[in-house]
């Protein structure tokens, strides 16, 4: 019983929902509903975004055109075609969802820098069309969202959104548990070890990846219709190439491959910038920094590490190979 | 006609600084397989330094050197504290160290300089020339002929002189290189220096035709990008050639169909090369090693 309770399923998933449900009695004023809202929401989307980076090892800097394509879904069909609110969302999943699978097939098939140069380019496309499309979107100024309306109650307030994203993360960190222990998630993580070793095992690599793929464009594009929700306002920054950039950092500070340390990673970076209000002007250079940081010095990531120190094994210093050039290097970021 | 050439004169003109910033990135490429992404930062920074050392009373000449030196400062900074205690990590690992440090270079010339759009008087006067109806700028000729004169440098470096051979021996081979006595720690730094140098000086000579400002970095960084992966990641030639045909392109595009897409041409490049020929238009088809 007690081993149960130190699974990520059993205990990880307690320990959420208790700071969930316990943060909120700390908070000294409404203001904090909404930065913790806004973590909740931010981690939704890293938590898919890990899985792709994490898991299956493949590297995303367009993850912010899914949000930007979800924030604006739930605003641009509402307020110009009469869409309600909630079937809105679901469209705005769906085109995220599809358009991930179309462009998905041909970029899955790059890797390392290709990879990423090709999801950066398809994320800033998405961008560059939101802010463009003024008549629809308003331009670089933004729009401003229709509240969601459920059961004839319309949904405002930080505190409503604080709860909603809150739960709606327990249940996506459930999944992605449910999805990292499944014949997929066991795939998933033969890929990433050596694509030709799984795919000597018989693995369609090509359809995991894309499976994954879609999926964290799916959870992105929630988050961004959250966002949007809580809004009063979005702009095309949501989608730009900067927020992509913030959702990896966040994967990374976090922990590749911890499904808890997507959670730590957002909290950490969407509550830092609140606590140095003062330093704004510093903001790109500590991001800079902790991202450089980060991947020099704790390339495992917070939760990983923690983990690792917890269980009192530190993993020996691993020897510096020669490097050889051209040769893809072994991933050094195991699931934990 | 008039129109056409005036489109290729300006699509030239731009084309000329992403094929320098696609040859710093094939520089660093070829000598550490690491791509450079805050390559556009050393555009950035020549300009800048440019700019505010001017604007201090430094003679111009005098101010471009300042600025190149500082940014190989950088550059070779970047690969000491950033790049080199990260050796052997993987691909992504490196991509999210050169952003980062792009990120920071950019904060740092936000707070270090301003958020302006600033500019350079041009060099030899603003009168156009005029060539079959269209208008060129003097200032055109300039960034076509530093263009021009890089290469031909380039050229001469890495085939004439032995260090230049040592660059494009550790680029083959690390290890051979380091065998047969080769500094591969010092190439490192060299080529970081050299491609630093070669952005710090487009950043100077477009600077007074485009403008320049904390965050142009980023957008060149990755139209250099598209222009080295278009001629084939890591073929110099390729990279100077990549970078015209994306400068035309964009240029074409904003001419002809639309000026707001403009800046959309290189990614729908990229994604078009990557999808069709990844290998780029003059890469060889590469062969993993299981």
């Amino acid at each position: 019983m007690a081993r149960v309770l130190f699974t990520p399923h059993v205990g990880g998933l307690l320990v959420l929902i208790a700071v969930i449900v316990i943060a909120p009695y700390f908070f000294p004023s409404n203001f904090y509903f909404r930065i913790f809202a806004l973590v909740w929401i931010a981690s939704i989307a890293v938590v898919g975004l890990n899985l792709l980076m994490g898991y299956a090892g493949q590297v995303s800097l367009g993850h912010a055109g899914f949000y930007g394509i979800g924030a604006y879904a739930v605003a641009v069909l509402p307020h110009h075609f009469g869409v309600p609110s909630l079937i809105a969302l679901v469209i705005g999943l769906v085109v995220a969802g599809g358009l991930a699978y179309l462009v998905g097939r041909p970029i899955l098939r790059l890797k390392g820098h290709y990879l990423a140069v090709a999801t950066l380019g398809m994320g800033i496309l998405i961008a560059m069309v939101i802010t463009n499309e003024a008549q629809f979107t308003g331009g670089p100024d933004g729009m401003s969202v229709p509240r969601l309306e459920l059961f004839g109650e319309r949904i405002r307030g930080s505190d409503t959104w604080y709860w909603i994203s809150g739960a709606t993360l327990v249940v996506i960190c459930w999944l992605a548990l449910n999805l990292v222990n499944s014949p997929t998630g066991r795939a998933l993580r033969a890929v990433h070890d050596s694509e030709v070793a799984a795919q000597v095992n018989g693995i369609d690599i090509a359809r995991e990846k894309l499976k994954v793929f879609v999926l964290s464009a799916v959870f992105a594009a929630l988050a961004g219709s959250y966002h949007a929700f809580m809004g009063p306002t979005i702009t095309p920054v949501m989608a730009d190439f900067l927020h992509s950039i913030e959702l990896v950092i966040m994967v990374v500070i976090g922990g590749m491959g911890s499904v808890f340390g997507s959670v730590v990673g957002a909290a950490f970076l969407v509550t830092l910038p609140q606590l140095l209000t003062v330093f704004d002007e510093y903001k790109f250079m500590m991001l800079g920094l902790l991202m450089m940081a980060f991947m020099i010095f704790l390339r495992d990531g917070i939760v990983p590490s923690l983990g690792k120190l917890l269980r009192g094994r530190f993993a020996p210093a691993k020897a510096e190979e020669p490097s050889s050039p051209k040769a893809s290097e072994p991933s050094e970021a195991k699931p934990s | 006609m008039a129109e056409f050439l005036q489109f290729s004169f300006s699509g030239l003109t731009v084309g000329a600084v992403y094929a320098l910033v696609a040859l710093g990135f094939t520089i660093i490429y070829n000598a550490s397989d690491v791509i450079n992404f805050a390559q556009g930062e050393f555009v950035m920074l020549g300009g800048m330094v440019t700019v505010f050392a001017y604007a201090a009373g430094v003679p111009l000449p005098f101010a471009a050197l300042l600025a190149i030196t500082v940014a190989m400062v950088v550059g070779v900074g970047l690969n000491k504290l950033a790049i080199e205690p990260a050796r052997g990590a993987s691909a992504v690992t490196l991509i999210i160290i050169t952003i980062g440090a792009s990120v920071f270079l950019r904060g740092a010339a936000q707070v270090g300089f301003d958020k302006q759009f600033h500019s350079l008087p041009a060099f030899s006067g603003d009168t156009p020339i005029n060539v079959f109806g269209a208008t060129l700028l003097p200032q055109s000729l300039w960034v076509l002929g530093s263009a021009l004169l890089i290469v031909v440098a380039l050229f001469v470096f890495f085939n004439r002189t032995l260090y230049g051979k040592a660059i494009l021996a550790t680029s083959n081979n690390r290890l051979a290189a380091k065998l047969v006595g080769i500094n591969t720690n010092q190439i490192m730094l060299a080529s970081f220096a050299v491609s630093a140098a070669i952005g710090a000086l487009a950043g100077i000579v477009v600077t007074p035709i485009t403008l320049t400002s904390f965050q142009v970095g980023t957008l060149l960084a990755l139209k250099g990008f598209a222009a080295a992966m278009l001629g084939g990641m890591g073929n110099p030639i390729g990279a100077v050639i990549g970078g015209l045909m994306v400068g035309l392109l964009e240029a074409f595009t904003a001419g002809y169909l639309s000026s707001e897409y403009k800046d959309a041409t290189a990614f729908i490049v990229i994604l078009i090369v990557l999808f069709f020929f990844p290998g780029g238009l003059f890469g060889k088809a590469k062969v993993e090693r299981v």
